[in-house]
């Protein structure tokens, strides 16, 4: 995405980048940390899916706004107090509204502050374009993540408890494993040979997606 | 003062193996599998990631109890905190690169990667949030760093003999790492319930 191509990218192209081709779980394999830890059920794993969409939004507007002010050399200390300064907002926004999801997400929330992915996009796109396109970037960016939070806490809910959003969908619970941590390793692990054997049958794709990184 | 000491003990415990940050909390994942890949840079990355949580941990309870409580403003807790934390990466990396280049060489990179690793802010909040006193934060912090390192370690010795193994083209690389971790992860669930805090 580079900085001479910014008038012909449409707004569409952004979401679609965002969600599909640079899937911050599935295919770009970072901020992995707190994702699988609160995919235990769908609620959680959308409520913090929606943390990440409104701060990585909001920070790509906001870097994007304050890029002329910004010196280069100590650009990445500003980008950190931005993204903490929105964090504390979605933080304090959860403990007073959604206190019974807090408790169990709480930690995970704040932890968003050290997530690679609202740096990555604050550096390597807010930093260089209009504010329009950076929020439709975070925009784009956040719901990739968002939705791939939903497919994975979607197989772990109803596989470990039968349950989907709370209710109750299968009497009994089929796999207990799914909703123990190490579910959580196994789904995602499975999703992203799954993504990558589509890729490879479909798309021509080489596999061995997933360089990893932080 | 031996009772005082037994509850360390257990919080050690609790902190480095049944709490275990890697295979039941699910922090610290982008370097857990970022580095072990191989054994050498497993164990630089467990001895770098080990000091450097001690001493944030310490530094962020002597802010957190002197200047942030005394001031009200507690509420500030995750911008200070991974300031404190990006501040003294950033300046044991120039003081390790002026006073010791050996040592530097060895273990610079990974003082680099440390700073986006979601451990080192997860244990201060953890420590502010549950009011630990100084020497419980600390041995929360070294538990915390070995734990870590033991995950690592074990990880590495499994991913250097999967190089060898015949996997699905389609699973190579990560989804296979992720796998494993998910089996290493149910042998730390038998771990559970041994000691309650």
């Amino acid at each position: 995405m580079s900085h001479q191509h910014q008038e012909k990218v449409s707004y569409w192209a952004l979401l679609k980048n965002g969600v599909i081709k640079e899937n911050t779980i599935f295919r770009l394999v970072i901020s992995l940390c707190p994702a699988i830890a609160v995919t235990n059920s769908v609620r959680n794993g959308f409520l913090l899916g929606s943390a990440v969409l409104f701060v990585q939004a909001m920070v790509n507007s906001t870097v994007a706004l304050l890029r002329n002010f910004i010196h280069p050399r100590i650009r990445i200390p500003i980008f950190m107090l931005i993204i903490s300064g929105w964090v504390t907002v979605v933080d304090m926004l959860m403990a007073a509204y959604a206190r019974a999801a807090y408790k169990e997400i709480g930690l995970y929330i704040q932890i968003i502050v050290a997530f690679a992915s609202i740096l990555a996009r604050a550096e390597v796109f807010a930093s260089k374009n209009k504010v329009g396109a950076s929020f439709f970037d975070g925009l784009g960016s956040g719901l990739g993540f968002l939705l791939a939070l939903v497919i994975i806490s979607f197989f772990r809910e109803l596989l470990g408890k039968g349950t989907l959003v709370g209710l109750t969908i299968v009497p009994v619970k089929p796999m207990l494993i799914m909703i123990l941590p190490a579910g959580g390793f196994l789904v995602t692990g499975l999703l992203m040979g799954f993504f990558n054997w589509i890729d490879m049958r479909f798309y021509g794709g080489k596999g061995a997606g997933g360089a990893g990184g932080h | 003062m031996e009772k005082e000491f037994l509850k360390l003990f257990e919080l050690f415990i609790a902190a480095s193996v049944i709490n275990n940050f890697v295979f039941t909390r699910f922090l610290g994942l982008c370097i857990f599998f970022g580095v072990s890949k191989k054994m050498e840079t497993a164990i630089g990355m467990t001895i770098t990631f080990t000091a450097v949580m001690v001493v944030s941990a310490a530094l962020s309870w002597l802010v957190f109890f002197y200047i942030m409580i005394p001031l009200e403003i507690t509420f500030l807790k995750i911008v200070i905190f991974i300031g404190i934390v990006a501040a003294f990466v950033q300046a044991s990396d120039t003081i390790i690169r002026k006073v010791s280049p050996g040592l530097y060489y060895k273990l610079g990179v990974y003082l680099a990667l440390i700073a986006t690793n979601c451990i080192i802010i997860a244990v201060p909040l953890i420590n502010a949030g549950e009011k630990r006193t100084f020497i419980e934060s600390l041995v929360f912090g070294l538990g915390s760093g070995l734990g870590f390192g033991l995950a690592l370690t074990i990880m590495a010795s499994i991913r250097e003999k999967l190089e060898l193994a015949d996997v699905p083209r389609p699973f190579r690389g990560m989804p296979i790492a992720w796998v494993t971790t998910a089996l290493i992860a149910l042998a730390f669930t038998g771990f559970s319930g041994l000691i309650t805090l």
